[in-house]
């Protein structure tokens, strides 16, 4: 079922194009005392990530983003992922943060345009804690998260992929195994330990609620089937792709 | 003279108005959430088709895309391939355009099949 690619860049802090000096001066993140918002990140990463939680509201606006918004970091990232990410940061969204800057006409098909996507910096250990420390206070939007709205479960992988790629389509944009499924979207195969479940049900439920203009389409899951989709890349996630 | 100037300004905000706020070009949606699939060229060879089961429409071919009425092509934009038995791979679209972005769509397509 699938191939293997090298994944390299990654997507909390950026999936795609991080600016050269970005990548030439790692981040430094301004001391931690708490605070929460602008002011506890510094300029490199401010130049990448919003942490203003501003809606998104033009193509133009998604476009330019170079990174995901982080406003919402403490209640959308499990916070050992994003310190072991930081040090070791991989692309999570194969063709970028916004695909259509970064694909060219292939001999087959549309291809990613590997030239145009640049790493993210990658951070020491010491870097990383401090970080996440500042991005596990950033809250915005809690309202549209309900605490425990998902009900821990589990399903069988072959079931959850049937919910997934057959029934639902969503293998259209999303990877469920390293360089097998769509590449627009982010890789799904590591969603289970990289996103919290209830802000997972929660996007997938109302993803406009999130991001108006997002191409995340909203396909009305029902209850259930939210709650099967997260078993499932909670079940994905345990899988041993090297 | 002038009653008639402010009517005609009035009237064009009103219209503008009524397309909503956030209404973008048929060419930069098409950009944004097509040709992840239906290609840069609008010729069914987007970056996700190495793997989807079912290939994507080419909206190039114009016998293929005669084939369609625009209100299926509305309707398949708003509410995905199934709601016109078609496949689960397109996914509904009216959650993030409106109607009139949709109808713009419609005319955009029949300039990429010529038809």
């Amino acid at each position: 079922m699938g191939h293997t690619i090298s994944i390299t860049c990654g997507r909390i802090f950026s999936w795609m194009s991080v600016i050269a000096v970005l990548v030439l001066s790692p981040p430094v993140l301004a001391q931690n005392t708490g605070a929460t918002g602008k002011g506890a990140l510094d300029d490199s990463c401010l130049g990448c990530h919003s942490v203003s939680g501003k809606v998104v509201d033009t193509l133009a606006k998604l476009w330019s983003r170079k990174g995901p918004d982080l406003s919402s970091a403490g209640i959308k990232y499990k916070k050992e992922w994003l310190i072991n990410w930081l040090q070791n940061p991989v692309r999570i969204r194969p063709a970028g943060m916004f695909y259509g800057n970064h694909i060219k006409p292939g001999p087959k098909n549309d291809v990613i345009d590997e030239s145009s996507l640049i790493k993210h910096p990658q951070l020491s250990k010491e870097e990383a804690v401090r970080a996440v420390d500042v991005l596990m206070g950033l809250k915005a939007h809690q309202e549209r998260i309900k605490q425990g709205d998902y009900k821990p479960g589990t399903i069988p992988l072959r079931i959850g992929e049937l919910v997934f790629d057959k029934f639902k389509g969503c293998m259209t944009c999303h990877q469920i195994e390293p360089g097998f499924g769509g590449a627009s979207g982010p890789e799904m195969y590591t969603a289970g330990k990289r996103l919290q479940e209830d802000y997972m049900i929660s996007f997938m439920r109302d993803p406009q609620k999130w991001e108006p203009k997002t191409f995340m389409p909203n396909k009305h899951l029902d209850e259930g089937t939210l709650q099967k989709i997260v078993h499932y890349l909670r079940v994905l996630s345990m899988e041993d792709f090297k | 003279m002038k009653p008639l100037f402010f009517i005609l300004i009035f009237s064009a905000l009103s219209l503008i108005a009524m397309r909503g706020a956030g209404a973008e070009t048929a060419k930069d949606n098409y950009k944004t959430y097509c040709i992840q699939c239906h290609g840069l060229k609008g010729d069914g060879k987007g970056i996700n088709v190495p793997d989807m089961s079912t290939q994507p429409r080419n909206h190039t071919d114009a016998k293929d895309m005669s084939s369609r009425t625009d209100a299926e092509l509305f309707k398949v934009i708003k509410e995905g391939g199934q709601a016109i038995n078609k496949s689960v791979q397109m996914p509904p679209w009216g959650d993030v355009l409106s109607d009139a972005e949709i109808n713009d769509l419609v005319k955009y397509l029949h300039e990429l099949c010529k038809c």
